[in-house]
């Protein structure tokens, strides 16, 4: 078979082994017990340790066989933009209040795409900003305070 | 008879009011996102999860399962008109379907399309009736150790169906499993993985693992390649499909129903590999073998009659066994025990409104969504023209919301953020989210009656090949492993699922 050098099985094999010998080794800090009555450190040593062991099969197979995948571009700015978003929309939800952490975290999101221009991107949060507020607050009932302790008013 | 008694009570419940009106809030919504691309039904079941909180357990259990199986018919809409397939069902439906629609012949592919998906999920629903109970009844004998068996089985073979390698599958159930593990040890008390923070105590919460795999990773996704998506619609017209038309899929209808309520039971992709069987049935048997694939009506309707005949039937084992057999199916789990349900054998007995209220509900919600794609299909073809701009800040901000609203607490919110990275990098290498959701939600279980059946036999490991049920089913487990490492039949495997993208 020829050889063929897998990138994205290697990364996908380092994230398993990585995961996996992190919950092993967390695990290690807590009562083992014995097979009989097992502690709570016993399943997830087990399970961290088979995560890990996978994960360097998929390293191995992605050096010797890998599968031919196109891992693609990576939109970098997507990322970043819906992180801050999320973070955003959770750090103020209770400070701020729904209306104006709803219309920032869909503001913000806007941005991960290029095309949408900032009228648009106005226009957008807007829209939704309603459409939640209405559809949570006001139709479930959602025990949100729509303006929080952080506004003056 | 029995049956007609429970039935009658079933509808006495599902033809309540606020019944009948959240059954069409799901199904409505289950068709918009089917049809939209870019969201599917794990994704939303998740986000409206909490807010069904407040709801009847009844009421909410029928609205969740109208998302799932009316995204079902949705798929199938942007299948046929836009190639674009909402569901990975719906994929080989746009083989034909699309075709015929160039052809100018959209109307009665949708006709063939939604008529087939309503007899087969009025079928399978009666299947799911019939079948249900006996099967409760043998799972209330299964102990401790034959559970084990039975769940370590059920993630074996939902790996051994879905697509991808089976390596990949693996791990990501294991990695599913161990993110299972976070919070308080059922036994002990103590606290695993929770670096201190009181939120994790309780461990992570399923519906952020879900929307950040479902959710944020598909947006991720879809941002990649940064191109206007410009569908093209063209006008439907002569919905009614004509006589020879009607001839024509009668007999694909019936089968497509046959192996979709068969096939819909296994865990894992019961639905997809439902459609792809049934068409590649069709094609087979088929006297006009050289139209499959230029807009032949039997590719149409036999494999849509089967992945609705599936999406009814894969409520078999959540409802008898407790086992879900997609990711809907796992977060429904999670619906049931918001209520104080434990979903499995006891709820047929237990609450027996609840059980054949929601199986009397998936015959109006099957009528409804009849009545909702047909005379109504071009409100649907004009939602595809929202542009991806307006949905995906609308999907991140309900997302948001939605997460929130499980516990009002900040840390869900985070999570998705996590879940999507670590998803959107998995997937991106090529593993299916699936098989982590379902490790996920059901590695708890797998824990707790390992330990639990490792007590009762005094340390004894062997109990688990000495119980015949127990024993059974993990023959079953290996046989379906080996199955799935065996390259000949993956071979085939690939096959099936080379045209599912």
């Amino acid at each position: 078979m020829e050889r063929r050098r897998s990138f994205p099985d290697l990364l996908a094999g380092g994230v398993f082994v990585l995961i996996g010998g992190a919950f092993a080794v967390g695990s290690l800090s807590y009562e083992m017990g014995t097979p009989l009555r097992m502690g709570p450190g016993y399943f997830p040593l087990v399970v961290g340790g088979i995560v890990a062991a996978l994960g360097l099969g998929i390293i191995v197979k992605g050096l010797i066989a890998g599968e031919d995948i196109t891992f693609g571009t990576i939109p970098w700015r997507a990322i970043a933009v819906i992180v801050l978003a999320v973070v955003f929309f959770g750090f103020t939800v209770r400070r701020l209040g729904f209306v104006p952490t709803s219309a920032v975290t869909a503001l913000l999101t806007t941005f991960a795409s290029p095309r949408v221009r900032p009228l648009m991107a106005v226009a957008i949060a807007a829209g939704l900003t309603m459409a939640s507020t209405l559809i949570f607050v006001v139709g479930l009932q959602l025990r949100i305070p729509l303006f929080g302790p952080w506004l003056p008013f | 008879m029995e049956l007609l008694d429970n039935l009658a009570l079933g509808f006495s419940t599902a033809l309540l009011i606020q019944n009948i009106l959240y059954c069409f809030v799901g199904v409505l919504l289950g068709t918009a996102v089917g049809v939209l691309p870019g969201i599917g039904p794990t994704a939303t079941v998740a986000m409206l999860l909490p807010i069904t909180f407040s709801f009847e357990p009844v009421t909410a259990l029928i609205m969740l399962a109208g998302i799932y199986y009316g995204a079902q018919y949705g798929g199938s809409t942007t299948a046929i008109l836009i190639n674009l397939p909402g569901e990975s069902s719906a994929a080989v439906t746009a083989l034909d379907g699309h075709e015929m629609a160039r052809q100018g012949r959209a109307g009665p592919a949708l006709a063939a399309a939604a008529i087939g998906s309503f007899i087969a999920g009025t079928v399978a629903t009666v299947v799911l009736a019939v079948a249900a109970p006996p099967l409760a009844s043998i799972a209330l004998e299964f102990g401790p150790a034959d559970y084990f068996s039975l769940v370590l089985f059920g993630l074996i073979v939902s790996i051994a169906l879905a697509r991808g390698a089976p390596l990949k599958a693996l791990a990501m159930i294991a990695l599913g499993v161990a993110f299972g593990t976070v919070g308080q040890d059922i036994y002990t008390g103590t606290p695993r993985f929770v670096f201190d923070q009181r939120e994790l105590y309780g461990g992570i919460d399923f519906v952020s693992v879900a929307v950040g795999m479902f959710g944020v990773a598909e947006i991720l996704r879809n941002l990649e390649n940064d191109q206007t998506r410009t569908a093209i619609v063209s006008k439907v017209k002569n919905l009614w499909p004509t006589r020879e038309d009607r001839r024509r899929i009668v007999g694909p209808i019936a089968r497509g129903t046959g192996l979709g309520a068969a096939l819909g039971v296994l865990p894992g992709g019961g639905h997809v590999l439902a459609s792809f069987t049934s068409y590649a049935v069709e094609k087979r048997i088929s006297k006009r073998r050289k139209e499959f694939g230029h807009g032949a009506i039997e590719g149409v309707a036999g494999p849509e009659s089967a992945n609705n005949a599936a999406a009814q039937t894969s409520f078999i084992p959540l409802l008898t066994l407790g086992l879900p057999a997609h990711p809907v199916m796992a977060l429904m789990i999670g619906a049931f025990i918001v209520h104080g349900i434990t979903p499995g054998p006891n709820v047929i007995t237990d609450e027996p409104a609840l059980f054949w209220g929601l199986i009397a509900s998936m015959w109006i919600g099957n009528a409804l969504l009849l009545l909702l794609n047909l005379p109504l299909i071009g409100i649907w073809v004009r939602m595809l023209r929202i542009p991806y701009e307006v949905l995906f800040p609308m999907i991140m901000l309900f997302a948001a919301i939605g997460t929130y609203s499980l516990g009002f607490n900040a840390f869900d919110v985070y999570a998705i953020v996590f879940f999507g990275i670590l998803g959107y990098i998995l997937i991106k290498c090529g593993c299916e989210p699936a098989p982590l959701l379902l490790g996920f939600v059901l590695g708890p279980l797998l824990e707790e009656n390992l330990r639990r059946a490792l007590i009762i036999s005094r340390g004894d490991a062997t109990v688990f090949l000495t119980r015949p049920i127990s024993a059974a089913l993990l023959a079953l487990a290996a046989v379906a492993l080996a199955l799935t490492v065996l390259p000949a039949i993956r071979k085939r495997r690939e096959v099936v699922f080379a045209e599912d993208e």
